[in-house]
């Protein structure tokens, strides 16, 4: 359940960059969480509740921002979409592909009240 | 709260340990807050201040919504640290590895072993990573091997700020090897960075072949596949190939040793890649 541990990360930036600008409630908070980031859904959105209480980040709604897959094939340059990392060029079936999207994991933004 | 263990206290966190030293290590919380490197965190506050006053209904609360746009990977922390330890290995010329598997696979008697083997010729150094006890680190010790254990308490993997605060304790000497064996896991070790050379995941052969793309994203990010437990091979239903296949579908780059840890098979091939490593 290493997404616990994703999930106190999140928290820590908040609390970081809410400090840096004095602020000490966030309203929302916007993720982008790529299909092939190795992260769970349901176990972020299972554990969040617990991490984020008496943060910043408590009360916040979030907003995930979900990244669909993609590579390109090393051997054909055939771009094709990637539900998993293992997928192969539907075009030469090589497995030898760069990943062009799909792994990110990173807070995009956040909206804080100020008083 | 505790982000690795989610334990409500500081004295549940990571503890770090050589045989024989005792617990109550007043409670060290090692999740690292020194040395946070905030490089640029392409900060715009430029001010979208929306600051729409919300004047529906009766109440005019005006206290400003401003989005901050932040961008910021949310493994940035451990990826610093990682390459710390990173440059902290190269400047030594320390290699290090990261054993990974499901717990049972024999990370510890491959350790074992080769320790036992190549003792006279390598200067070894081993972390040990557990959620428990210091049994592993015993084991080791038992080789006169200098050995931490990190117990994780309800930690399922070791982050990178830990294991630079093992390494310190190691007080590792230049040109060595060094082992970190990761908490037996096959899911969420991939994703922490811990600032080794090169990542060893190890598969048995009493696990099922499909493994590589059941779990993918360990095999996606490991170097070296080691299936071990060869011997047992007459005795269980794995198609070797089969699994290779699998894990070369997941990564075309992985290099595989096959071996036995208890009856010392195959294991020249590893000693020579570990004095020779490509």
């Amino acid at each position: 359940m290493h997404e616990l541990s994703i999930a106190m990360s999140i928290v820590k930036i908040a609390e970081d960059e809410t400090a840096k600008v004095k602020a000490d409630k966030v309203s929302k908070i916007e993720l982008e969480i790529g299909v092939l980031s190795g992260i769970e859904l349901d176990s972020l959105n299972f554990v969040w509740e617990m991490a984020v209480k008496d943060s910043v980040l408590e009360n916040a709604e979030k907003k995930i921002i979900i990244i669909h897959g993609k590579g390109k094939c090393v051997d054909c340059d055939t771009e094709f979409e990637m539900e998993n990392i293992y997928d192969c060029c539907p075009k030469c079936n090589s497995n030898f592909k760069g990943i062009l999207q799909g792994k990110e994991l990173k807070v995009k933004s956040l909206e804080i009240i100020q008083n | 709260m505790c982000g690795t263990c989610g334990c409500g206290s500081d004295n549940n966190g990571p503890t770090i340990l050589k045989p024989g030293e005792h617990k109550h290590t007043h409670g060290e919380h090692h999740h690292d807050e020194h040395g946070h490197s905030h490089d640029h965190n392409h900060h715009h506050h430029d001010g979208h201040t929306h600051s729409h006053g919300h004047h529906h209904d009766n109440h005019t609360h005006d206290h400003q919504h401003k989005v901050l746009e932040i961008e910021q990977d949310i493994l940035q922390n451990n990826q610093v640290l990682a390459a710390r330890n990173r440059g902290y290995f190269e400047a030594k010329n320390i290699f290090a590895l990261n054993l990974v598997s499901s717990p049972g696979s024999g990370k510890t008697s491959i350790l074992e072993r080769t320790l036992a083997d190549l003792k006279n010729d390598i200067s070894f150094y081993v972390i040990e990573g557990d959620q428990q006890t210091l049994n592993d680190a015993n084991r080791i010790d038992k080789l006169k091997i200098p050995v931490v254990q990190i117990n994780t308490g309800k930690g399922c993997h070791l982050e990178s700020d830990v294991v630079y605060d093992a390494v310190k304790k190691l007080e590792i000497k230049d040109n060595s090897i060094l082992m970190i064996e990761n908490v037996g896991n096959l899911v969420c070790p991939s994703m922490f960075d811990l600032g080794e050379n090169k990542r060893v995941v190890i598969l048995s052969t009493t696990e099922g072949e499909d493994k590589p793309i059941k779990y993918p994203d360990m095999f996606h990010t490991a170097d070296i596949c080691i299936i071990n437990k060869m011997d047992l091979l007459p005795y269980v239903n794995i198609d070797i190939e089969k699994l290779k296949n699998y894990a070369l579908q997941v990564n075309p780059h992985l290099q595989f040793f096959e071996m036995s840890a208890t009856k010392g098979e195959g294991m020249e091939k590893w000693y020579e890649w570990l004095k020779n490593p490509s």
